[in-house]
């Protein structure tokens, strides 16, 4: 298997000849999936996923519930390490670095790759505890640094002018939408490349969501963005680039005004048209 | 159905709890002392003077069967015990007396009782108060002179007493040290000729700051005996107690309520605060309530960290399986072991086996007396946290399983390594359940008993396990215990109906005890509880 970036893959679809289409933006790739397959115990749960994602932009993933695409996102942050009896082969580069390699160090990896869950998983301390816990892991405990991370992160999260007041209050007293900036506050805090989001408007109500989708969008100036998501209007409202998954497989992949109003495969636009899923 | 049981169940509780309480808590009320004109059997009359502590009734068969006459044609006898005190004189604390000999029963507010260092409580009247032999007060003035000297007294026993046990104690203390110092040297065979001049010129030091004491002493001990007084007992011999030999006098009967009641809180006071005296059976328990704390509170410190760092191996970092399923087993099955077995094996292996060695390599000056390898309060507490680690193990592990899958990924996801995100996160989220599994875990060491009469209780422990010398908490020391001292003052005493009201008292300070150990871990539980209350959502 060649490590070469632009050379195509033994896969039945064009996605990365799309992207070199004359005429487009230049590519420039961030994360790089190659032949992946993921096995949970004798079950495949991937597979031959190979796609290419850009730097900051966002790239949503979609599909029907089980199709693999929060383990595809798990696979970037090496998530799936704690599962018991999980598989990997294939690669997946970082920069041109390969994740999965022995020498890898996870922790520092998942400090290049940040990531925020589907429900707000803030810890139960205070809303400043929280920001700064990925900088006192990393050992930075002098409280001026910590105060003007904190302040930034949270302005960066939108959620400062909320927060400002009660930065020492449980962070678990604030409302689920709030909670789940803050979680996103705590992920940039730590200056990551990378911020991968598990359907992190799903168990919001529509303004929380819509604050996020704001959020997203100012996010992506500065980080690469992968983003999990079954709701095809947040896809289309948030993302640049989508990839539709199908039972394990990657179907399509392209810039997301393309895959929604012209999709290649048959299977995407059933589904984007609400025929299954 | 199950109200009615909870009811029920807390109903027993109560109860046990009120009867402790009035039986132990009575003991300290001054009571009434009572003089009775009594004419027995035989036609004598006597004098008797005491406190009444119990009654009841005889039934005329079983009084006729005993020899007793049974005037009046009743069908019960009314009986009274009496605490007449008054050992040395006449043989016994308490007797029982009959109400139908009874002619007459009074409260004179002349009645005294004088609480003895010796022989228990001496009853009746004040005559006279001496200085060497020479009378300086009578009648109505001896009494407050009495007061007054034995104020004076008291202060000069306290000094003695301080003088003795912390004076001499460290001057003892200090040439024991020297000695297995030497003995040390001697066996490394490092003992020279300058050694010898340097130990005999501290020996010397401490012989002359022992001199300087024993003469302070017996100069306090000509102080103290030059008070006594002259009481009258019931049958109107006169009798001469020093004022060393007394504790406190009182006129129970010439005291109002109020009187009472200070004395109440004096009586209590002392009783939580003094060394016990006579056999245990009167004066304070304070040593075995240090004791217990004391106990209690190594095991939880030993406990805590080996049940954790068990149950995080086991839960977080074993791999899942035969093995693990078996210690899982063994632990819990360890919790159903008999408590004296742990005695047993506390006794084998630490006592003799770690003990034995820990002498033989590091004190092997003070062979042939063992230091460690006897029973102490180190091997105590550490057989009471082998006890009680299934405990804080089954309860660690549940907590830890509580902990939500998505706060540890939380952490992880910030580029905390697995031991980060334990320290960090967890196990500060899983201490509510650590802390519930301490409680219970202190619970059953402090009422523990049975395994510490093989492994460091003793009836009588001469110093407490902490002082002031060098090392200040000595865990090789034996020690006292309230649930040992309930079962040695209820059973073991020479003088059972003095000490009843004792072992009811002590119960009820054991009880206290465990109640104030638990409401402490609870609060600290109820505060993590509120500051890591995530898991609710």
């Amino acid at each position: 298997m060649t490590t070469e970036a632009r050379k195509p893959h033994a896969i039945d679809i064009n996605v990365l000849n799309r992207a070199e289409k004359p005429g487009r933006d230049k590519f420039d790739t961030c994360i790089s999936v190659r032949d992946l397959n993921l096995f949970y115990g004798s079950k495949q749960a991937l597979h031959n996923v190979s796609m290419e994602m850009p730097r900051k932009k966002v790239t949503a993933y979609i599909g029907p519930s089980g199709c693999g695409k929060s383990t595809l996102l798990r696979c970037i942050n090496r998530m799936n390490d704690l599962v018991d009896g999980v598989s990997i082969q294939g690669k997946l580069l970082l920069d041109g670095e390969d994740i999965y390699d022995k020498n890898v160090n996870v922790a520092a990896l998942r400090r290049r790759v940040g990531m925020v869950f589907q429900k707000p998983n803030p810890f139960p301390k205070s809303i400043y505890e929280n920001v700064a816990y990925g900088l006192r892991i990393q050992g930075i405990n002098d409280r001026r640094v910590l105060d003007e991370i904190v302040e930034k992160s949270l302005r960066g999260a939108a959620l400062w002018d909320e927060a400002k007041d009660r930065l020492n209050d449980n962070a678990l007293g604030m409302s689920g939408g709030q909670q789940q900036r803050l979680v996103i506050a705590r992920a940039i805090a730590i200056e990551p490349e990378v911020i991968l989001l598990d359907e992190p408007a799903s168990a919001l109500d529509p303004i929380s969501t819509l604050k996020i989708e704001e959020l997203i969008d100012e996010l992506k100036e500065k980080y690469t963005i992968v983003i999990v998501t079954h709701n095809m209007q947040q896809a289309a409202r948030v993302s640049d680039y989508t990839a539709f998954m199908y039972m394990g497989e990657l179907i399509e992949f392209g810039e997301t005004s393309e895959l929604f109003t012209n999709p290649a495969k048959k299977q995407t636009e059933d589904y984007i048209t609400g025929r299954y899923g | 159905m199950t109200a009615g049981a909870v009811s029920i169940n807390l109903l027993l509780v109560v109860g046990l709890l009120l009867l402790i309480a009035i039986r132990g808590l009575g003991h300290f009320w001054p009571a009434d002392i009572l003089e009775y004109q009594y004419r027995d059997q035989d036609g004598r009359n006597s004098v008797i003077i005491g406190e009444e502590v119990d009654e009841s009734l005889l039934h005329e068969a079983q009084a006729r069967e005993a020899g007793f006459e049974v005037l009046n044609g009743a069908e019960y006898l009314h009986k009274y015990l009496v605490k007449t005190g008054n050992r040395d004189i006449l043989g016994s604390d308490f007797r029982w007396i009959l109400d139908q000999y009874i002619r007459e029963k009074s409260t004179p507010d002349d009645l005294i009782a004088v609480e003895r260092r010796e022989w228990g409580n001496f009853y009746g009247r004040l005559l006279a108060v001496k200085q060497n032999g020479e009378t300086i007060a009578t009648g109505e003035q001896a009494w407050p002179v009495a007061g007054e000297k034995l104020a004076k007294a008291l202060d000069l026993f306290d000094e003695i007493d301080r003088l003795q046990n912390k004076d001499v104690g460290a001057v003892n203390y200090n040439l024991e040290r020297l000695r297995l110092k030497q003995r040390a040297l001697e066996l490394k065979n490092q003992w020279d000729d300058a050694k010898s001049r340097e130990f005999a010129a501290q020996k010397q030091a401490y012989e002359e700051q022992y001199k300087v004491i024993q003469t302070q002493l017996s100069q306090l001990n000509r102080e103290i005996k030059t008070y006594s007084i002259v009481v009258s007992e019931a049958g109107g011999r006169e009798i001469n107690i020093p004022l060393n030999r007394v504790v406190k006098l009182t006129r129970p009967n010439a005291m109002s309520v109020l009187d009472k009641a200070v004395e109440y809180v004096k009586n209590f006071k002392a009783f939580i605060t003094e060394d016990p005296r006579e056999a245990n059976t009167e004066g304070g328990i304070f040593p075995a309530i240090f004791g217990t704390v004391l106990m209690v509170m190594l095991m939880a410190v030993v406990v805590t960290p080996f049940g954790v760092i068990a149950a995080v191996y086991l839960r977080e970092y074993a791999k899942q399986g035969f093995i693990t399923r078996i210690i899982r087993i063994a632990v819990n099955n360890l919790a159903g072991v008999p408590s004296i077995v742990y005695g047993v094996f506390g006794l084998g292996f630490f006592v003799y086996i770690i003990g034995g060695n820990i002498d033989r390599i590091f004190f092997p000056e003070a062979a042939p007396a063992p230091v460690f390898g006897t029973p102490g309060l180190l091997w105590a507490s550490l057989t009471l946290a082998l006890l009680t680690l299934p405990v804080v193990i089954v309860a660690t592990e549940e907590g830890l399983s509580r902990i939500p899958k998505s706060i540890r990924e939380g952490s992880l996801a910030l580029g905390a390594t697995k031991a980060e995100t334990l320290w960090r996160t967890v196990l500060p989220m899983a201490s509510p359940a650590i802390m519930t599994g301490l409680i219970l875990a202190v619970a059953r060491a402090a009422g523990e008993v049975a395994p510490l009469m093989l492994v460091g209780v003793v009836k009588l422990a001469p110093t407490l396990p902490l002082d002031g010398n060098f090392p200040y908490l000595h865990l090789d020391r034996k020690f006292m215990h309230l649930g040992f001292h309930i079962y040695d003052v209820g059973f073991q005493s020479p003088n059972v109906e003095a000490a009843r009201p004792l072992v009811y008292a002590t119960s009820l300070l054991l009880v206290m005890v465990i109640v104030g150990l638990n409401m402490f871990a609870i609060a600290v539980r109820n505060n993590l509880r509120e500051k890591y209350r995530a898991l609710e959502n």
